[in-house]
């Protein structure tokens, strides 16, 4: 039997509802830790020591590959302490909604032709709906925390996160319009099999058409992750970390694994909508390989869009609040409304 | 259609017993968030009957946005926690019978309209009832008058708050 026949018979084999929908959502509780620990490792502590000239962790593992996890395990050890003035209930389920949103986001993105939780047909729509939830826990903890820095970080969160959130969703709609759907699938085939003035060697990744977007939405994705340096949320030197000041141990891991697990799935949606997903321009995408191989192109592709990402976050100084708004209202925005005519234009034109 | 029954019976429960909290509980905090369970029991609903972008724009405007706005309007005015008596009123009891009223009112309306209309389930080539699609092809060509006058109106209305904001600060 060869290698295609047997993954044909593994894909032919029918699983009941209930049993996909399990392992569905045992796949994206496994995805997102590990999205979390990888970006958390590569980046944040390897990355960030070698642009400082120093080493960054090294005693726990090789190369202190394992730092995150001992750290982790650090965190579940922790005593799970309450504010006496905290409204508890509030307070415990904040972090949970943030996670929640994140978990939500993976459901649609796809790694292959059969590689995803499920295909909807309102694809990125969808993920950008799920992932404004997060703002509802910030403000949760902002809020239940009973502490002053925590309240004025919850606050300075939902201002920047509802700012940031136009662009954000302006800057896709360049996309959306020239690939005519919202089906995720449907972007990364029109992108594989796009041509470029009648020549398909490299399919047409939006980025080509679309640099605008792609740079508004790197930027947006930057600040809905209150990354530096759009990290007035949580300002140490200010608010000493703002809406998470009251949260140890656990909680506080879930709103770390929150941030760098959103933060992974929109270098992967930018990985879709911009870079081409996880598709190659060459050979036959219905290919079954395409389901081993995708998840492979995609994880390079995230992660070049993930340097980007923290390549910024090590390199600017912190936003004031203004700059921060004014950035958005009166450069993003006005720059995403004139990328969206202009697409519009083009895609009537040509 | 059994498990269908089954799943609007459950977030019908849910969505009730939310509603009820939300009224009857006396942390303003905490009736704004039993709201946000409401308002998703309503996102899904609307993907139980296959209407996927109306549940996914509920999601996105009435918990992304209108509670984000209600929540940070509470934020910014309230500094306790202390059970809040102004949540109660004096006017309680009528305001309750205008709520039956319209209660009443809506479900006789409802009733009278679609007490015989059955949903489709058996669509061509296992469609969704309704593709984002043929929504905006239904948008742009067959409503498009109401579609433009909503837009003007949104557009009043941003302007009027704008106005009225600026206003307040100079005197």
């Amino acid at each position: 039997m060869t290698a295609a026949t047997v993954m044909s018979g593994l894909l032919a084999v029918e699983v009941p509802y209930w049993a996909s929908a399990i392992i569905k959502v045992g796949v994206v509780a496994l995805v997102v830790p590990t999205a979390a620990l990888v970006l958390g490792y590569v980046f944040l502590l390897k990355m960030m020591s070698f642009m400082q000239s120093r080493l960054g962790p090294m005693e726990a593992g090789p190369y202190g590959t394992l730092q995150l996890l001992a750290d982790g395990l650090k965190f579940i050890q922790k005593e799970d302490i309450f504010p006496a003035k905290a409204d508890r209930t509030v307070f415990a389920l904040a972090p949970l909604v943030v996670l929640v949103s994140t978990f939500l986001i993976y459901v649609v993105i796809p790694t292959g032709p059969d590689a995803v939780v499920a295909q909807l047909d309102v694809g990125i729509f969808y993920a950008l709906a799920v992932s404004s939830l997060s703002v509802v826990g910030i403000l949760m903890a902002g809020w239940a925390s009973a502490n002053k820095y925590a309240l004025m970080g919850g606050l300075r969160a939902a201002g920047q996160l509802i700012a940031y959130e136009l662009p954000l969703v302006l800057a896709v709609m360049g996309v959306v319009i020239q690939a005519g759907t919202l089906d995720l699938q449907k972007i990364v085939t029109a992108q594989a099999e796009g041509e470029i003035f009648g020549w398909g060697g490299i399919g047409n990744p939006f980025i080509l058409t679309q640099f605008v977007g792609f740079f508004i939405f790197l930027v947006a994705v930057q600040a809905e992750t209150t990354q530096p340096p759009f990290d007035m949320p949580v300002a140490e030197s200010e608010i000493v970390g703002g809406y998470q000041v009251e949260y140890t141990g656990f909680r506080f891991l879930f709103f770390f694994m929150g941030e760098f697990g959103t933060a992974f799935a929109f270098a992967a949606l930018a990985a879709v909508l911009f870079l081409g997903g996880w598709a190659l321009p060459w050979g036959d995408l219905t290919h079954w390989g395409f389901n081993i191989a995708g998840p492979v192109i995609m994880l390079v592709k995230v992660l070049a869009v993930a340097a980007l990402i923290f390549w910024f976050r090590f390199t600017y100084p912190r936003l004031r609040e203004d700059q921060l708004q004014r950035l958005a209202w009166k450069f993003l925005i006005p720059l995403s409304l004139v990328n969206i005519v202009v697409t519009g234009i083009f895609k009537v034109v040509l | 259609m059994i498990a269908e029954h089954v799943a609007f019976g459950i977030i019908a429960a849910v969505m009730v017993a939310s509603a009820l909290r939300v009224v009857t509980t006396r942390d303003i905090m905490h009736a704004a968030l039993y709201l946000v369970i409401v308002l998703a029991g309503v996102a899904a609903l609307f993907l139980l009957v296959g209407a996927e972008f109306t549940g996914i724009t509920q999601v996105l405007i009435y918990i992304g946005a209108v509670i984000v706005l209600f929540l940070f309007g509470i934020m910014l005015t309230r500094t306790d926690f202390d059970q809040d008596e102004e949540t109660d009123h004096k006017r309680k009891f009528p305001a309750i019978l205008t709520a039956l009223l319209l209660l009443a009112v809506m479900i006789g309306a409802l009733v009278d309209r679609f007490e015989d209309v059955k949903l489709d389930a058996n669509l061509p080539g296992g469609q969704t009832p309704q593709t984002t699609a043929q929504v905006s092809d239904e948008l742009f060509s067959q409503y498009i008058v109401p579609f433009e006058a909503v837009s003007v109106l949104l557009l009043a209305a941003l302007i009027g708050a704008i106005v009225i904001a600026r206003r307040e600060e100079g005197g």
